[in-house]
């Protein structure tokens, strides 16, 4: 368990990117006051996701609107074609964790080429 | 309508076939691309893929599973268009009739004006198969001239360098890209390729290039002489229209379309680089030549075809570009012209990270972002909700 912020410190309709890990996770607050992680960086190419459109359980991509649902990573509108990882949250006293998974994650190629 | 026809089988054209099916089009269709490639996309051939970061196959626009039922006709071109049975003349001598066309066909990169000889060592970037080329010889410690200070020009010279080329811009234009954002913002995108070291040279002209078989030098008009090894030519596309000439489908900065991609010729619509939409807000019509408008429009498009043009256009979303250069990233959303102000209401200029506001008469128009994604996303919203005319 990653500890990621206070929730005080994210409002509803906001998104938190927790860039001590690699890759980094971006942690959304819905409007509905539902909390979600996923890979920060869209799968299609290098976009922050936490840097783009959160609305419902949907963020679309600041790049070029990839949409991907919060709750299961897929991917809802192209370009791109793979789902983002998806992560626990738990919030405990007052504190967003993120609860990293254990499978690997769909970066995109550019990326990929330069973790590897 | 039972087929349909697609002329150009890259961004838009594949848009435009995926909007067909998502809207109910069970019919033939047929896929007619003068590259032999499938379908790729363009954006990286400047960036990722020409400093060798990603591959051929990253480029690939459709996904591995996607069947659009499409007959695919690959590296043959569309040489005409005969209206009345709406029959698309392929080079190849065969010919493909259908109730509807799309025209699709992108646009051209540039050359230099005058009969430049063709020397080795000079290159346009529009293809893959330009980027393959260019890139065999982007080679460490070559000195690389690039002609013209747009987007495709300060991306190729942001790679260059990244690759190791000594670079020079040369741009007619006092400040580079002040058509698209205005002479301020433009000399401020300019300071980025300086920080690297790249020598910008704008307000001169070039009256040619040296060289016996190779190209070995850069001639500007002020009696100035470069020394190069590799030549980009990134003056600008032309709209791909030329096999439609004498069709009877108006043309003029690309194929003239209504405002939901209706051409002059019932049952053919236009799409992408090639295609001069009227937009209401401006008043006028208008080529869109960004990957953004090429995603956007085929839906509205293909509306527009199998409704018959009676399918009422819905109001478009400002024109939006991005590129990328020396690690930054750059957005563009909205429309400018002369006259318009512009304040920065993020970050500053001199840190090379700044949102800033165009306004017409106190009323946003555009917005740019230099390293500003969060900021720029919900202006980008906002401007989208409010005419940009
Ligand atoms: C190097 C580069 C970098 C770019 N970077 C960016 C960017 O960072 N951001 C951005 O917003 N936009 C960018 N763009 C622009 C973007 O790629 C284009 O807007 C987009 O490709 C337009 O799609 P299109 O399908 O209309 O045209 P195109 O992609 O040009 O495709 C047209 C296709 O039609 C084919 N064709 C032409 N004539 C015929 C014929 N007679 N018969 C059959 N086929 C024909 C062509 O061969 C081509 O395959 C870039 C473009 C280039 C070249
Ligand atoms: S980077 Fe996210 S959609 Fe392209």
């Amino acid at each position: 368990m990653i500890p990621a912020c206070a929730l005080a410190a994210l409002p509803r309709g906001e998104a938190f990117r927790l860039d001590t890990v690699e890759p980094p996770i971006a942690v959304f607050h819905t409007d509905d006051g539902d909390l979600y992680a996923v890979d920060d960086t869209c799968t299609h190419q290098d976009a922050s996701l936490a840097d783009g459109w959160l609305e419902g359980c949907e963020v679309e991509c600041p790049l070029h609107a990839s949409r991907f649902d919060l709750r299961t990573g897929q991917v809802d509108a192209p370009p791109a074609k793979l789902p983002v990882r998806t992560h626990g949250v738990v919030v405990e006293d007052g504190t967003v964790y993120v609860v990293p998974s254990d499978l690997p994650p769909n970066l995109p190629p550019g990326a990929r080429a330069r973790t590897v | 309508m039972r087929s349909v026809a697609i002329v150009g089988a890259s961004l838009a054209g594949l848009y435009t076939a995926r909007a067909l099916r998502d809207q109910g089009f069970d019919g033939t269709l047929t896929i007619i691309g003068s590259e032999r490639h499938r379908p790729y996309d363009r954006p990286p051939l400047s960036k990722e893929f020409l400093a060798g970061r990603i591959t051929e196959a990253d480029l690939a626009l459709e996904t591995e599973d996607e069947d659009l039922g499409a007959e695919w006709r690959l590296g043959v071109r569309a040489s005409g268009l005969d209206r009345h049975d709406r029959r698309v003349l392929l080079a190849d001598g065969t010919s493909i009739t259908a109730d509807g066309v799309v025209v699709a066909t992108g646009a051209t990169a540039r050359s230099l004006p005058g009969d430049s000889p063709s020397l080795r060592g000079v290159h346009t970037l529009r293809s893959l198969d330009d980027a393959l080329a260019l890139r065999a010889d982007l080679v460490t410690g070559r000195r690389l001239v690039v002609i013209g200070a747009g987007f495709i020009g300060a991306e190729v010279a942001s790679t260059a360098r990244e690759l190791g080329l000594g670079v020079t811009i040369v741009e007619t234009a006092p400040a580079p890209l002040a058509r698209a954002l205005g002479g301020e913002m433009g000399t401020a995108l300019g300071a980025l390729h300086e920080d690297r070291g790249v020598l910008l040279i704008c307000g001169v002209a070039v009256q040619g290039l040296t060289g016996d078989d190779r190209v070995d030098g850069v001639l500007l008009a002020d009696g100035r002489r470069l020394d190069a090894d590799v030549v980009l030519v990134g003056i600008g596309a032309r709209p791909e229209t030329g096999w439609l000439e004498g069709s009877g489908v108006d043309l003029g900065d690309g194929v003239l379309c209504d405002s939901g991609g209706g051409t002059s010729v019932p049952g053919v619509v236009a799409v992408g680089d090639c295609a001069s939409w009227f937009d209401p807000g401006l008043g006028h019509h208008h080529r869109v030549e960004h990957w953004t408008g090429a995603v956007h429009r085929p839906t509205v498009a293909a509306a527009t075809l199998l409704s018959g043009g009676t399918a009422p256009a819905p109001p478009q979303a400002p024109p939006y570009l991005w590129s990328d250069q020396y690690g930054r990233r750059i957005q563009f959303a909205g429309h400018t012209r002369p006259g318009d102000s512009v304040t920065v209401e993020e970050g500053d200029v001199a840190s090379r990270s700044f949102l800033a506001v165009y306004r017409r008469e106190d009323r946003p128009v555009a917005v740019l972002g230099v390293d500003q994604v969060r900021q720029f996303t919900r202006w980008r919203r906002r401007l989208g909700t409010v005419s940009t005319g």
